[in-house]
């Protein structure tokens, strides 16, 4: 057998495998969000990125967010979303089109994030999980534990911050008479 | 853990495979005449007038709204209970006070009239 | 014994290579799955047998009895005539949503069977979020609605779709809350766990009696209540409405695509139903089920479909409710009543008195809402009856029917 100039890379565990397949299914639908004529579809392709990334998070390991995600994001924002788009005329049928004048820093900025994140992923020194991780029964009980002894200040504030949203969302609906 | 989320990765290709089959059997089976009125919206039988948009209540944008808020609220809920067993007294009275905030907020928006449907 | 453990150690007794681990595992969770969805499919033409004849008998009718014995084929009748009708879509919708949304309707429906525990050791994927991810579920439901209403480009069907969107968001937050009671309880999210934790001993025989429902009969009927609006079943159906709007966000749909949103509901009752009897009424425990494996799943289809059949009592039987009535007893009586039930249920657990007393104590605050509940569906129910009867007694034939005053003077 000749030897090759260079190493195979191993084969792709099953795990791998499916992560590729999430984060293809997530950029598709990201770029839906940005190619498609109609706002609808738009709001369609955000749902499917919103999947995907609820996807990653169970691929590692944390199901409880990515449960979340979906409850969060498909559930509640994505409705929402759609709701805005309906509520307003004009949006609702018929295209729009994907350009305009911002599409040139709009792009700038996208690619300056990327450039970031990349540059932050790699510096990142990422702990090495060196063997398998606990139970993840145990991480839903630890995440719970958290909130209300290292991390109880937050917690009540964050409560405090929905409760000044709830206020919010109440005075730029309700309707002016 | 992870290979349980490889049955529902299964089940979920199976839960789309059977709609999209039947669908397609339907459409191959049943006849195919196609024409203009029959393919027209329905509306009882009388032509459509104007756009199909007609003027939306905010309300069902408030209601996404409030929803979203409680949603968020419910998840931070779930992880507590799960820990309840080994909390001490004072975690779950930080605990109970969350709630009683989301208590606070539900009244908040019945004052306020939001929770009317008029 | 877990069915898929005891199903990858049968591959690898038939010689199954060691190194393809992932693969075997992929054959098994597919047999499974498999199985289920292709249960469920027949399961649909079972439950819509069962509702019409229920809904028939509470009508004073027969329902189907012509097609098989009791009329049972009468729904694989059915489903081969939306199979054999014309498969037609609007000029006027948008394609992609309008094609895409029943499909979407089905999947998250059917993907609720992935945690549904059926028995010990029966159990599709028994996750650490079980009852989360069941929640999570409804928001495909919901998306799909929304889909369908927008593709269908028809006034009535967007319409029905925010409605029903309205109603689906309102009856999640109590439905979820109501959820929690027994979260709180067991300390696990995973359905099996919860199933497991409703035993009761006597002695070292599991008589699987220590049913949620005897402790927290007040979260059950908040779930329950929440479950109907959730299924769009009767009291809740006002998205549907056959006799006041035309079909609701599928009234564009024909053939197979509306088997497809039918299927979907009727589904979505009996799993509602299913997670109802694992939350609350014990699952696949029962007397003796510790000892015979084979009566858990026994337990567990006839609780299931004990529910099922109270929820078509409930739909052959109370009137519908209006809009603003369903939301108002979404957000002012239900959510506020099961807040209350999870603040005491908190801090009761933890006082420090003994156990049997606080038990006591949340039961007593179980009842309490159970009676809070009950009062007010009691008065709506008395007030609609005097409004009804009003509206149907014209005032002239008051007059005319009141006997005859003998006159004075005689």
């Amino acid at each position: 057998m000749p030897e090759l100039p260079f190493e195979l890379p191993p084969l792709p565990t099953i795990q791998q495998v499916i992560f590729v397949m999430i984060a293809i299914l997530t950029v598709l639908g990201a770029l839906v969000v940005v190619l498609a004529r109609n706002l609808f579809h738009s709001a369609l392709g955000l749902v499917t990125a919103f999947f995907g990334a609820a996807g990653v998070y169970v691929v590692a390991e944390a199901e409880f967010i990515g449960v979340s995600q979906v409850l969060v994001y498909v559930g509640a924002i994505s409705t929402l979303i759609t709701f805005a788009i309906m509520l307003t005329r004009g949006m609702m049928f018929g295209a729009t089109s994907p350009r305009n004048r911002q599409s040139g820093t709009a792009a700038m900025i996208t690619i300056l994030i990327f450039l970031v994140l990349t540059a932050l992923v790699g510096a990142i020194p990422w702990p090495q999980a060196g063997e398998p991780i606990v139970e993840g029964q145990a991480i839903i009980a630890g995440l719970g534990r958290s909130f209300v002894n290292e991390y109880v200040v937050p917690f009540q504030l964050l409560a405090m911050l929905l409760l000044v949203a709830l206020a919010g969302a109440i005075v730029l609906a309700r309707d002016r008479k | 853990m992870l290979s349980q989320w490889g049955f529902v990765l299964i089940l979920s290709a199976i839960a789309v495979i059977i709609p999209v089959a039947a669908i397609v059997l339907g459409h191959f089976l049943g006849p195919r005449r196609p024409d203009p009125v029959k393919n027209e919206t329905y509306e009882s039988g009388v032509e459509t007038i104007g756009d199909t948009w007609v003027q939306f209540r905010a309300q069902y944008y408030l209601i996404g709204l409030i929803f979203l808020i409680f949603d968020v609220e419910v998840i931070f809920l779930f992880p507590i209970a799960v820990a309840y067993a080994d909390l001490s007294f004072f975690s779950v009275i930080a605990a109970a006070t969350f709630v009683l905030i989301l208590i606070l907020g539900l009244f908040l928006e019945w004052r306020k009239g939001a929770l009317e449907w008029n | 014994m877990n069915w898929s453990d005891a199903l990858i150690q049968f591959q690898y007794d038939l010689g199954a290579p060691q190194e393809l681990s992932w693969l075997i595992e992929g054959i098994t969770y597919f047999i499974g799955a498999f199985i289920l969805a292709n249960a469920a499919l027949v399961l649909a033409l079972l439950l819509i047998w069962i509702t019409r004849k229920v809904v028939s008998r509470i009508q004073d009718r027969i329902g189907p009895n012509r097609v098989g014995r009791y009329g049972l084929f009468q729904t694989v009748a059915d489903a081969v005539k939306l199979l054999s009708k014309e498969d037609i879509t609007p000029s006027t919708a948008d394609k992609v949503s309008y094609l895409i949304a029943p499909v979407l309707a089905v999947m998250g429906v059917l993907m609720a069977l992935a945690v549904i525990p059926f028995g010990a050791g029966l159990v599709g994927a028994d996750l650490n979020v079980g009852v989360l991810y069941l929640v999570a579920l409804g928001s495909i439901g919901i998306m799909a609605a929304l889909m369908a209403g927008w593709g269908s480009n028809n006034k009535y069907a967007l319409l029905a779709g925010f409605r029903v969107v309205a109603q689906l968001l309102s009856y999640e937050i109590p439905m979820v809350l109501a959820m929690l009671a027994p979260v709180l309880l067991v300390g696990t999210m995973s359905m099996q766990g919860i199933s497991q934790a409703q035993s009761l001993y006597l002695g070292p025989i599991n008589l699987g009696l220590g049913w949620f429902i005897f402790l927290l009969p007040g979260a059950f009927l908040i779930y329950f209540i929440s479950a109907l609006a959730e299924a769009e079943q009767t009291p809740f159906d006002l998205l549907e409405a056959e006799s006041e709007l035309i079909a609701g966000f599928h009234i564009e749909y024909s053939g197979m695509k509306f088997a497809m949103f039918f299927l979907a509901q009727f589904l979505n009752s009996f799993f509602l139903g299913a997670i109802a009897v694992v939350l609350f009424l014990g699952g696949w425990q029962g007397p003796f089920a510790g000892q015979i494996p084979l009566l858990g799943p026994i337990y567990f289809l006839a609780k299931t479909f004990f529910v099922y059949v109270v929820i078509q009592w409930v739909k052959g039987t109370f009137p519908r409710v209006r809009v603003d009535q369903m939301m108002s007893f979404a957000w002012k009586v239900l959510v506020p009543l099961v807040l209350a039930l999870i603040l005491a249920q908190m801090i009761i657990m933890k006082l420090p008195t003994p156990m049997w007393l606080n038990y006591i104590l949340v039961l007593v605050a179980n009842l309490a809402v159970v009676v809070a509940v009950l009062n007010i569906l009691g008065k709506y129910f008395q007030r609609e009856q005097v409004r009804s009867k009003r509206a149907f007694e014209p005032k002239s034939l008051i007059g005319v029917m009141q006997p005859a005053r003998p006159a004075s003077g005689d």
